[in-house]
């Protein structure tokens, strides 16, 4: 990754920083990163320690908060409604991400083969450009049970209707797939980005020995786009695990705590109950299972490695 | 991954690699089934948006009727009028309306004023750190840097609970700047993004400004900032289009129309829809106006926003 290389490697500065003859612009760096270094610390740093701490408290807001060990990971561990959350949130990344990265892997691979318009780009990130209440709404009423243009489909096709958002098996599936509806173009550009990078002699040369399209995607663009692959993956996994704006706009929770998933527990807790204690330890079994995942996902993609050179 | 980046610029990519799509067969069918499939996946993409536009252009009690007609069911402007309480209530309601009056200019102005504070301030400071971690020498500078790099590591949902309680403690719930404050001062992303467009102007120039006498805070305001103009242009957008669709945020530290912005606005219409069913057609033209502004902003600059897609999700 080039952001961490050196600028300027024709200067040595790492050899003897205060050498004659060194600028140094100690004083104006300091004046140039101060705002962003506040940033940093109040709303970053700071929010970590804090939630770590508060996660080892029990607190109301209204009474001081009081110091209970590990009571809230305790209570946790016997929550059932916690465990459920969880297993509703790994369902919903699993098919969000799934039959994310399948479309958009796709949409990338068409839009290479088919044509580099600009236009058909920017069509393609339209709905990443609303809010995911737009887009909750959207599905909200395109899947309506009665009025529902999508029910009116599924009817007319003799299917019958489905109560995509009011019955449980639907709720996880229906939300996930909304929210691949406003990531997948996105998704698809950023492997789009990926896929140019791939030395077009290579398609020349399978071409010539008269390997087929799929041949091709299998042993040329799959494993030489695998590392950009894993980057995606690990960054629209991370995003997944937060879904809660979707879920709040269309179910909130329902039904019964079907579509409950950890974000709108945890935000349901410190807000609705007023335990930020228990929030903030839920807090920390998220940041636990992201950090889990991803230390997987890097692995298992091996994303930090290339087969291009 | 320059290299991705660097391709996706039109103007290089264009010579350098010809499409491998095959060329001397002339109608292949694998490339009309390809086609096709395209077709099917922007009619997936592009449908809800038409699908707003139809209903919120019917009137909401003809909805009932008629639910599947690609046309407007009696068309009416009913429900862009409701949005921006141009009816008389009792129309309103007559309608399908709450009734109760949706201040809409008031979140529209609500959410301007949100977005461009963050944007506006964000993308200064960010450049300026960005300047400092780039251009400037100094002491610690890796190691900073390298914090600002940890940074992103941090999930959205740790940092809120402990921020929503901070902005309680300044006193500033319920408020815009309440709203705006933890990402006024950098994202780590923005940078990150900035640093390396200004790691890419020549050396020479700044140091040419500097030999006819100008300091390093006039390079970076006349020389830097111009220089990079696009990629600042293309951050600022990025980012302004984050803070205008942000939810769960601004529903935390807003209570009343004094913060209100739209997507919080649009969270709480479903819920004060009357007994007598939502007002679909009232409710698709708000979505589509707190839609538009971002629609049109990307209209303008999608070709630079398209172009700097690959550099930032690499990162």
């Amino acid at each position: 990754m080039s952001a961490v290389e050196n600028p300027a490697p024709a200067r040595p500065r790492l050899g003897r920083p205060r050498t004659a003859g060194r600028r140094d612009d100690t004083r104006l760096a300091l004046m140039f990163i101060l705002p962003a270094a506040i940033g940093l610390v109040v709303f970053y740093f700071w929010p970590l320690v804090r939630g770590i701490w508060l996660s080892f408290t029990s607190w109301d807001i209204l009474t001081p908060a009081r110091f209970v060990g590990l009571a809230n990971y305790q209570e946790m561990i016997g929550d059932p409604v916690f465990w459920n959350a969880v297993r509703v949130t790994l369902i919903y990344v699993v098919i969000n991400i799934g039959v994310q990265t399948v479309v958009a892997l796709l949409l990338a691979v068409l839009m290479q083969r088919l044509s580099r318009s600009i236009l058909l780009r920017s069509l393609v990130l339209t709905p990443f450009l609303v809010s995911n209440v737009v887009a909750a709404l959207v599905f909200l009423w395109i899947l309506d049970f009665q009025l529902g243009i999508g029910n009116q489909f599924l009817d007319s096709l003799g299917v019958g209707r489905v109560g995509f958002f009011t019955t449980e098996a639907w709720v996880i599936p229906t939300i996930a797939l909304v929210n691949v509806w406003r990531h997948m173009g996105y998704t698809a550009l950023l492997l789009f980005a990926g896929l140019q990078a791939i030395p077009s002699n290579l398609y020349e040369a399978a071409r010539v020995d008269g390997a087929s399209e799929l041949r091709q995607f299998f042993t040329i663009t799959v494993p030489l786009l695998r590392p950009i692959l894993g980057l995606v993956l690990i960054i629209s996994v991370i995003g997944s695990f937060q879904v809660f704006d979707t879920v709040a706009v269309t179910t909130n929770g329902g039904p019964v705590d079907s579509s409950r998933v950890l974000q709108l527990y945890i935000y349901d807790n410190a807000f609705g109950q007023f335990n930020f204690g228990y929030a903030a330890a839920l807090s920390v079994a998220l940041l636990v299972i992201l950090l889990v995942v991803t230390v997987l996902q890097y692995r298992v993609t091996r994303a930090g490695q290339t087969d291009l050179n | 991954m320059t290299s991705a980046a660097t391709a996706l610029d039109p103007t290089e990519a264009r010579p350098a690699s010809p499409p491998p799509a095959p060329r001397r067969r002339p109608p292949p069918p694998g490339r009309i089934l390809a086609w096709a499939l395209m077709v099917i996946l922007l009619i997936i993409t592009l449908f809800p948006f038409f699908w707003m536009l139809r209903t919120a252009l019917s009137s909401n009690s003809a909805l009932y009727a008629n639910t599947i007609s690609l046309m407007p069911a009696d068309a009416n402007l009913g429900g862009f009028q409701r949005v921006f309480g141009l009816q008389e209530t009792e129309q309103a309601i007559a309608e399908g309306g709450s009734g109760a009056s949706i201040d809409f200019w008031r979140y529209l102005i609500n959410t301007v004023l949100m977005a461009t504070g963050i944007t506006l301030c964000q993308v200064f400071f960010s450049a300026m750190a960005a300047y400092a971690f780039s251009r400037l020498h100094w002491r610690g500078r890796d190691f900073v840097f390298g914090l600002f790099l940890i940074s992103l590591m941090v999930p959205v949902i740790f940092t809120l609970l402990p921020n929503f309680l901070l902005v309680r403690e300044l006193g500033l719930i319920d408020t815009l700047l309440g709203i705006m404050l933890p990402s006024m001062f950098m994202t780590p992303f923005a940078i990150f993004f900035l640093r390396q467009f200004f790691m890419n102007v020549p050396l020479e120039v700044e140091e040419a400004a500097m030999i006819d006498g100008a300091g390093r805070i006039r390079v970076f305001f006349t020389l830097i900032i111009p220089m990079t103009a696009g990629p600042v242009a293309t951050v600022s957008i990025l980012t302004y289009i984050t803070a205008w669709n942000d939810y769960l945020w601004p529903l935390m530290v807003s209570y009343t129309d004094d913060s209100r912005v739209l997507t919080v606005a649009l969270g709480n219409f479903t819920e004060q829809s009357p007994q007598t069913g939502p007002d679909w057609a009232g409710l698709m033209a708000a979505t589509l106006v707190a839609a538009l502004p971002m629609l049109l902003l990307f209209l303008a600059f999608a070709r630079r926003i398209v172009s700097s897609i690959g550099f930032s999700g690499i990162k």
